[in-house]
């Protein structure tokens, strides 16, 4: 484990009388947990996050491994890296979590997040938002002669500037997922037949 | 960072051609078959609709013993108490709806204090899950804050290996409560049974081992120091009578000065000269000194509770810290530290007892020479000195008797608390020299825990003395465990510090809210001699030091529970005392009460 990480002064453990935590770098990190695909299981995890006041950014989860019951759980989290080794340790010491894997730390990895952008326009707007679509290489997944649904893909951030874009030119609806995330290479085992 | 759970022992398939075709069973005879496979003697209880099957199975066998309480949280807590009192797991039978929502105070405090239990509460039928149904509550979701793990049982031939998984967690590394909640229909239907050794589907395996390049950097550090402090906690407990001699044993190799958290008393005997008593927000002047002059700090099993620490900013700013705790969460929680060991405290304080006769080290004897006359300053503050009284009872005194007497006597002895300035003082003034004696709400602070652990504790050892030292507003809140007592004849001995007053809230009012005493009084307090004898027990009142030899003596012969109405000083503090939010420097003496900054709050 990497001690250095622990040198941050700790935010949470004061007394209530004493004064509140002062400012302190917030960090972003994406951990990937292997949990055992057990009823509750999310809630759990979730219960966690929400009874120790952790803040979670974007959430995507579904079973992974059929075979070996596990489902993988991909967490976008923020705090300050005293709370963001809390999370995991307190995250793996959760009966049902299989492993968690700090990808922010552990080096490269791929990230993606998909998301549906109903906008709706006529005329030049329409033209304009297709061409921009195009660019972010968002396909049409729906169209009507004054509507589009366009599919993207990306990590959070081109998904955003996506949405971003379609602001003036008649964003109407926005669904997006959670981020998935693997670390690159060909370090993990693979799942059983 | 490694997955924790070892590979190759992830699934013990059972050998399907050993054994002839298992018989069936009904779900209610199976949870009693794997009770009494996993070595439960006895378990605490109270039915109701959801669990009559699993009680007609257990009404027709003799292998597990029921003790009936009269509410579920004083089940929980007697579990508790059963558990803190042998090192084994407890055990709680209760039904759906609000016989599990009553658990849920027992099984938190399980949490926070690092107890073991395994609770089982009856569901409505599968079928009727989910309609608001009669006694229907979401225990599984209601306690999965509250539990370590916890699962719903939805087919009978899974529920042998989740006992058996239950037990097993609720055991390993840090310990704690597993909740398993059984639907009336599977309690009825018939399935297989599963033996422990083939349960282990999804086998959990804390690490316990501790790692020992940590172990070694350890001690080249405490070899090193010159004002060393040893601060220990719950975790020398949990980790068996085992780690207290090892504890024992490296503080006599090293000459460190021993200090401990409210949980861990008794791990170091109270007696020994190295020993400073209690630190922390009520604890001794020359402990808390100590820890904040320390040069090395030597953290067995503690966890750095706000309640030890005060501000965490002004806390012993001058030392390296060692951290060794089961538990990785506990580590860097609240208090970076620089040496961060996870592991079994027993196991670590051996470790390090090897490593030091190995590296044939000896601590800085002049330095530590030194450290000692610096605390023998400290020890002659007399921070426990309270003004006497020949008129009023002094609660001091009254525990200062206890003692007295219990040191006459030879049986093994067992202390309960409630909670509030009495559990302060017994932590205090009472002498605990041994392990799994002293029982008592440490992290969640529950009032109403001391009645129903001190009958644990009794169920568990019948010879014993076991005494709850109480307030009398503390055990109105699980008084009806009179009851059990009673029917169990188990001689509990309550010992109540009656000051008509919350204690400690009408302390905090004093000193911190401007002397408003909100809601503190208790008017209309019952007669406790005649609630005692109501009960079929015993009742004594002491109201003058000069009685009070005589009642203790009176007590201490009593063979059925019995209440002690002593009473107190209405205006006695509990001192020393650090405000919260200071440091541990910044403490308060008895004498200095009148200085104390009320504009505080």
């Amino acid at each position: 484990m990497n001690t250095s990480a622990y040198r941050t002064k700790s935010r949470r453990g004061q007394s209530v009388y004493a004064p509140g935590p002062g400012e302190e770098n917030i960090e972003s990190h994406t951990l990937a947990i292997l949990v055992r695909n057990e009823p509750g299981v999310l809630a759990r995890v979730i219960g966690l996050f929400s009874g120790r006041g952790y803040n979670i950014d974007s959430l995507s989860v579904a079973e992974t491994d059929h075979a070996g019951h596990l489902s993988r759980i991909t967490v976008v989290c923020s705090g300050t890296l005293a709370v963001i080794e809390q999370i995991k340790a307190q995250l793996e010491r959760t009966v049902v979590v299989q492993e968690v894997k700090d990808l922010t730390v552990t080096g490269p990895y791929v990230d993606r997040e998909l998301g549906l952008v109903r906008v709706v326009g006529q005329g030049e707007k329409r033209i304009e938002a297709l061409q921009i679509a195009e660019s972010f290489r968002a396909r049409v997944v729906d169209s009507t002669l004054d509507s589009f649904i366009f599919e993207i893909t990306g990590t959070a951030e081109k998904v955003n500037a996506f949405i971003d874009l379609m602001v003036p030119l008649g964003l109407a609806e926005v669904s997006r997922t959670g981020t998935a995330a693997l670390a690159r290479g060909g370090i993990t085992e693979r799942i059983k037949e | 960072m490694t997955p924790k759970n070892a590979p190759g022992l992830k699934t013990v398939e059972a050998d399907k051609s050993k054994a002839a075709p298992a018989k069936k069973m009904t779900g209610a005879e199976i949870v009693l078959r794997a009770l009494a496979d996993q070595g439960v003697e006895v378990m605490f209880g109270y039915p109701g609709g959801a669990v009559l099957p699993i009680y007609d199975a257990l009404f027709q066998q003799d292998k597990v013993r029921h003790v009936l309480c009269r509410h579920e949280q004083g089940a929980a807590h007697a579990a508790e108490g059963y558990a803190r009192s042998t090192g084994k797991v407890g055990v709680i039978l209760v039904t759906s709806g609000p016989g599990a929502t009553n658990a849920v105070t027992g099984l938190t405090d399980a949490l926070m204090d690092s107890i073991p239990l395994v609770c089982i509460t009856g569901q409505v039928p599968t079928f009727l899950i989910g309609t608001d149904a009669f006694q229907e509550a979401d225990t599984t979701g209601i306690t999965r804050p509250c539990t370590k793990h916890n699962t719903l049982v939805k087919d009978v031939n899974d529920l042998a290996g989740a006992i058996h998984e239950a037990f097993h967690v609720a055991r390993s590394g840090r310990p704690g409560p597993v909740l398993i909640d059984i639907p009336k229909d599977i309690q009825f239907a018939e399935g297989k049974y599963k033996e422990a050794a083939d349960s282990m589907a999804h086998a959990y395996f804390p690490k316990t081992d501790p790692d020992m390049d940590a172990i070694e950097a350890a001690v080249e550090l405490m070899a090193g120091a010159k004002k060393p402090v040893f601060y220990t906690g719950g975790g020398i407990i949990n980790a068996g009578p085992a780690a207290s001699k090892a504890l024992r044993e490296l503080a006599a190799l090293t000459g460190f000065p021993v200090t401990s958290t409210l949980m861990g008393l008794g791990a170091y005997p109270a007696s020994d000269k190295q020993w400073l008593g209690m630190l922390g927000m009520h604890g001794t002047f020359e402990a808390n000194w100590a820890m904040h002059d320390c040069d090395v700090m030597i953290n067995i099993g503690a966890r750095f509770d706000d309640r030890i620490t005060g501000r965490t900013d002004k806390f012993s700013p001058h030392s390296q810290k060692i951290h060794v705790d089961i538990d990785p969460s506990s580590i860097n929680k609240n208090i970076r530290v620089d040496i961060p060991i996870v592991g079994d405290a027993g196991k670590a304080l051996e470790a390090m007892i090897a490593v030091w006769k190995k590296r044939g080290f000896r601590a800085d004897q002049e330095a530590l020479s030194q450290w000692w006359k610096q605390i023998e300053k400290w020890r002659d503050k007399k921070c426990l000195a309270y003004q006497g009284s020949d008129s009023i009872i002094k609660p001091q005194y009254a525990l200062e008797r206890l003692r007295a007497h219990l040191a006459k006597d030879k049986r093994k002895q067992f202390i309960s608390t409630e909670v509030g300035q009495h559990q302060m003082w017994a932590a205090q003034f009472l002498p605990f020299n041994d392990p799994n004696r002293w029982l008592t709400s440490g992290g969640l602070g529950t009032m109403g825990y001391g009645l129903p652990a001190a009958i644990g504790a009794q169920v568990a050892h019948p010879d014993a003395l076991c005494i709850d030292v109480a307030g009398e507003a503390s055990i109105l809140m699980n008084i009806q465990e009179m009851s059990t007592a009673v029917q169990y004849r188990l001689p509990v001995k309550i010992f109540i510090l009656n000051n008509q007053w919350m204690g400690m809230v009408r302390q905090w009012q004093e000193l911190l809210h401007g002397e408003r005493y909100s809601e503190s009084y208790t008017d209309s307090l019952p007669d406790f001699v005649k609630l005692a004898e109501a009960y079929g027990g015993i009742g004594l009142r002491a109201e003058t030091p000069a009685e009070l030899d005589g009642v203790i003596e009176q007590m201490l012969k009593t063979d059925k529970v019995t209440i002690v109405d002593v009473r107190v000083d209405q205006r006695e503090n509990c001192f020393p005392m650090i405000p919260s939010g200071k440091a541990h420097n910044e403490m308060i003496l008895a004498p200095d009460a009148s200085q104390f900054d009320k504009k505080l709050v």
